[in-house]
Formats: C-alpha cells, structure tokens, sequence
C-alpha cells in the first residue's frame, strides 16, 4: 500500500461553487423583500416546502426508508392550527405545538408496529394514512368544512400581534427554515446521525454492530412527521386556507420531485430542490400552454445531468480536481480479489 | 470457562436441516475455526450465534448468559459481534465513516444528546473520530480512511469489515470467510491481523475454506458436514480425522495447508 491519499484541502474552486449558490439565493431573497409582491409569496411556498422536504429527507436521505404519506402529517398540523384558531380562537403558539404534537403521536402509533416488520409494511401503510387523513378531512365537515376547506386563518403572530405584511411573514418562514436546517444538520452529525447513516448503508449490518434498527427507524419516522407538521402548520398561517386538496397526493409528488432535484441525503439538497422547483413554474409561466411541457422537459434535464440532484453538482465540480487522486487510491495498492472465488 | 457454548443447536428450512444438533465451546483468548463444504451449515450456525436466526432446538451460552433467540443489536451489545459472508459496508460512506458509525455501542447519546450537542455528545464524536483512525491503521488501511468505502479494493473491504466490527468493542468476533477473494499477500496481512486482535483481548471465531490460513492461526477446528458436527479438534487432530477426509474426498487437501501462507 503504497502513495497515501489524503483528501486535500477544498481548493477554491470547490469553495466557489456553494459560495455562488448561497450569493444567489440570498441576492433573490433580498430582491423580493425590495420588489415584494408574487415572488414573497413564491419563495415563501420554497420555504414551507423546504421544511417538508427537509422532514421526508430525514426518514428517505438519513435513514434510507420510503413514507408516502407525509402529507397526512402536514394535513394534521395544517387543520390542528386552522380548526383551533379560527373555531377556538387559540393563539397561533398554541395551536401549532399541538397540532406538531398530534402528529408525533401519530407517527409513533403507526411506527411502532410497522418498522418492526422487515420489507416495505411501513411505505405500504404511509401510503394508506395519506388517503385516510385526506378522507377524513373531507368526510368531518362538521369540524374541517369538508371540500369547502376552512378560510381566514390568523396570520403569524405572537403575543396578540400579527405579522404586519407577507415580507414580515416570509422573514418568519426563513427563520424557521433555518431552524429547520439546522436542527437537521445537528441530528445529522451526531451518534444518532451516524446510526441512521449506518441503517441506510445495510440494516444487517447496522443490527450486527448493536443498532437498534427497529428504534432509530422509529425515531427518525417521528422526526420527520414533526417537520411535516410544522410545515403545514406554517402553511395555514401563511396562506390563510387550509382545504383537502392542500395536503392531497400532489405534496407527496412535489416532496419527491423537490428532494430528488435538490439531491437525496445531503442537508443543503431539500432547500435548493424546493428553491428550483417552486420557481420553474414561474419561470416558464411566458411559454403559457407549453408551461407543463417546458416545466417536465427542465425536470427531465435536471434529473439525467444531475442524478444525485443539483446539490451534488456541487460535489462533482470538487470531485473533478481530486478524481484522479482517487483512482491511484484505489488501484493502488493490492489488486482487486477474486470476489467470487469462494463461492 | 468458555465464552461461548454452543449446546445441541438445530436449524430447519423446511424438510433440509441446515444445522443439525450442533455443540462445541470456544475457549476465551483463542482463534477457533468452523470448516466444512459448501451448504455444510457454517454461516446458518452465524446466524443462529449472532441472533439473526433463531434456533428450532438447542441453547446458546455466551459469557454465562443465554441469548438464545435475542435479538441481533443485544447480543452485539454482550460483545458478540459477526461480520458477513458478503461485504456489508455501508457504500454511501467513507471508511472513517463506516467504522465510526461502527462505535455506536461505545456511546451512548441520543436525540437530545444530538440537538443540544452537549459536552458528553462532543466527545462521544470525537472519541469515535479517534478509534476510527486507530483501527484503521491497526488493519493497515489508514491511508484510505477519507475514500469512499466502494473505492476500496475487495480485499480492503474485507478489512474494512474487521474495523468496524472491532469498532463495537466486541469480546467475540464472529467472522464469516474473512479471506474469501484476498491474494497470498492480502491473506498473510489478514493472518498476522487475526493474531493482533487476539492480542488485544478479542476472542475470534472464523468461518474459513482457505485452509492455510485456517491452519496457520486456529488453535482448534470444528468441522461441519450436512449440518453436523463431523469433527472437533487441533489442526493436526482434525487433519488425520477419518471422518474430515471423507467429507472432504476430492475437494480440498487437508494436509497441504500448514505454512504455505507464508509464500
Ligand atoms: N434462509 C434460508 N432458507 C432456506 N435454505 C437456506 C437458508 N439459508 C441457508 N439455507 C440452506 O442451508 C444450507 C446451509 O447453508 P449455509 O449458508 O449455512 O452454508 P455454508 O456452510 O455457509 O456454505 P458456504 O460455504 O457455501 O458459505 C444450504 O443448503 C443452504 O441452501
Ligand atoms: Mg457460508
């Protein structure tokens, strides 16, 4: 084993690339802050899908698990705020702990059972719950209004006061985006972090190495129920109308979409999946009927170009100066074993 | 006193007894190994060891307690861990990574521990961060610690295994095939490496069919056939044994295996 590669420091190139992400991220946000209008509203719907994205990227990215029905979770957080404010007049700091709370029970009631099992019982029940809250939000009129939906919900606020406008509103929602990265980043980057990675890279030898996988599956399935919650209880302070079409099918599909684009696994990939895909709606609003075509053929693009998503893109760009490092590593040394020798 | 008794295990997959009223002991601060042919029930005897299987009939003791039919994670956390037959790295990782993912039951910090990253959690990391490095350069791999697991070669892989296996802490390590598609070279390595970590206080039991190797570092090897125990013995009891020979008529030379590994 011979010429030790050590990972060299990022070079300046690799530094650039984020670097000029976040440059233009914050150079759009403070744009809509200035212009105002439609594009406060645009990146305020990135920034609740940011947040739910960075949920289901815990429990798929960290944890290597599939839920499909993290609406349902967004549905009990958005409906617990819209119900409790509006018929109760709760403050909102009330209802959204308690709707978030709601949710996390949920989680662990479906959980428990389900992650025990081996195989896909738990995607299979996910799947289920979504249409089961969505049904129930329909059928319950009494309490959801049914189809109609539930209008005129408080605005974020606290202590009797309402945020004056959507600018105040979005600063409030990036907060909490960044609360919601950052809360991400740490579980990431700790021994439970590091159990979930080891869950995602093989649950057999996760459990060989005294994981309790069924628990941290649990665990991370809570995780990510809370920020869906959190999210579609943000939603119904921001939008004012919460309504079963809201948390239908169409969110899980745009979750996906966002967390695949923005790039599965990575902590920064849900924020710039949600960022592109709220915007590319908007961006070819101009081609008017050709809009859903433009929109599928740029997703299409993205998906073979970026396969990881676009925050892998980043990475590449760092991987291209050290790849040939790499190789020598790895050829380096002993040559490749019979790997089918022995059997 | 042995660390881990095996008495009269049985396993079934439908009509074939995979494992068939099988017992012996291990004798702590050894290197024991189970031999046999292919399908002779080595890895089924892992499974059921390491809690992956449970037993149809039979008891395990490890360390004075039986953890028949406990669940894999509680037995690794007695200090009984295994590795597998095929590699099962954790491919979206480093090998640092791998093997600090490995120290979980060295910590012990959970959800709070991890939001509020308190002082204990800060070390658990760094602890792990460390015993990474360290085991490492105790297989020979420190050199490529930050390169993905998949970059490494097969025989590094297999290394890589023994790491983060060693990185449980475990007082038994179970190993399936640990030479399975390494090179001479790559075997000596591993041979002097099964040495070194008897020296550190780990009890070792390997599955092997390179029988050099087996040779070379076992001080006592049992021998299954369909499911039973043909055999148990020194090397040189088991090479002489007539029931080894038959068993393994045709196949494998016995007797050629002593020092051959040292070429
Ligand atoms: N889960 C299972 N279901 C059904 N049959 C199984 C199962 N696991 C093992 N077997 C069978 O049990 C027998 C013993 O298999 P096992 O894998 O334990 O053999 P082995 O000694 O490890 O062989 P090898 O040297 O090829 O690894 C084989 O006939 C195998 O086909
Ligand atoms: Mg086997």
């Amino acid at each position: 084993m011979t010429s030790p590669a050590t990972t060299s420091p990022p070079s300046g190139r690799a530094r650039l690339a984020p670097a000029l992400l976040w440059a233009a991220g914050a150079a759009l946000v403070a744009y809509a802050f200035v212009a105002g209008g439609y594009l406060v509203t645009v990146l305020g719907f990135a920034a609740l899908y940011a947040i739910f994205v960075t949920g289901l990227n815990f429990f798929m990215g960290y944890t290597g698990q599939v839920s499909f029905g993290q609406n349902a979770f967004a549905a009990i957080g958005g409906y617990t705020s819209a119900v409790l404010t509006t018929a109760y007049n709760w403050p909102v700091f009330a209802a959204m702990p308690l709707g978030i709370g709601a949710a996390a029970l949920l989680a662990l009631a479906i959980g428990y059972p389900t992650l025990r099992l081996r195989g896909h019982y738990l995607a299979m029940a996910t799947l289920a719950l979504g249409m089961i809250v969505q049904e129930i939000a329909v059928q319950w009129d009494r309490v959801t209004m049914g189809y109609t939906g539930i209008a005129a919900i408080p605005p974020l606020g606290a202590f009797g006061r309402e945020l004056p406008n959507e600018r105040a509103q979005l600063a409030a929602l990036l907060a909490a985006l960044a609360l919601a990265v950052w809360v991400a980043s740490r579980l990431k980057h700790s021994r439970l972090g590091h159990a979930l990675a080891a869950i995602a890279g093989s649950e057999d030898a996760a459990r060989a190495l005294g994981i309790d996988v069924a628990r941290y599956k649990l665990i991370a399935f809570v995780v990510a129920a809370v920020y869906a919650a959190f999210a579609g209880s943000m939603f119904a302070h921001f939008v004012g109308f919460v309504s079963p079409e809201v948390f239908g099918l169409h969110m899980v599909v745009l979750g996906f979409t966002m967390l695949y684009v923005g790039g599965i696994g990575t902590v920064y990939g849900p924020l710039v999946g949600a960022l592109i895909i709220s915007l590319l709606p908007e961006t070819f609003r101009g081609f008017k009927e050709f809009q859903d075509l433009a929109y599928g053929a740029a997703l299409i693009v993205i998906l073979i170009y970026a396969p990881k998503g676009l925050a892998s893109l980043a990475r590449l760009w760092t991987r291209r100066g050290a790849a040939p490092d790499a190789a020598a590593a790895a050829t380096a040394g002993t040559s490749r074993g019979d790997a089918g020798a022995a059997r | 006193m042995s660390l881990l008794s095996i008495e009269g295990v049985t396993q079934r997959f439908g009509g074939l007894t995979a494992v068939d009223s099988v017992s012996c002991a291990i004798a702590p601060g050894t290197i024991s190994a189970i031999i046999g042919p292919n399908g002779a029930g080595k890895t089924t005897l892992f499974n059921l060891i390491s809690g992956f299987q449970k037993p149809v009939a039979g008891r395990i003791v490890f360390d004075g307690h039986d953890i028949t039919g406990m669940a894999p994670h509680r037995i690794a956390a007695r200090g009984l861990v295994r590795t597998f037959q095929l590699v099962q790295l954790f491919p979206d990782l480093t090998a640092a990574q791998n093997v600090e993912a490995g120290c979980h039951l060295r910590g012990s910090g959970g959800l709070w521990a991890a939001l509020a990253r308190t002082a204990s959690a800060r070390r658990e990391l760094a602890d792990a961060a460390a015993t990474a490095r360290e085991l490492l350069a105790f297989v020979g791999l420190q050199a490529r610690a930050d390169l993905p697991a998949t970059a490494l070669t097969y025989g590094q892989q297999r290394l890589l295994e023994v790491a983060r296996a060693l990185a449980a802490a475990p007082r038994l390590l179970l190993l399936d095939e640990p030479a399975a598609g390494l090179n001479a070279l790559e075997t000596d390595h591993l041979a002097r490496t099964l040495d070194a970590i008897v020296a550190r206080g780990v009890t070792v039991l390997l599955i092997e069919h390179d029988m050099s190797l087996v040779m070379r570092v076992a001080s006592r090897i049992v021998v299954l056939d369909f499911g039973r125990r043909i055999a148990e013995g020194t090397p040189e009891e088991v090479q002489r044994d007539p029931a080894v020979l038959e068993a393994y008529l045709g196949g494998v030379d016995l007797a050629a295996g002593g020092g051959s590994a040292h070429a």
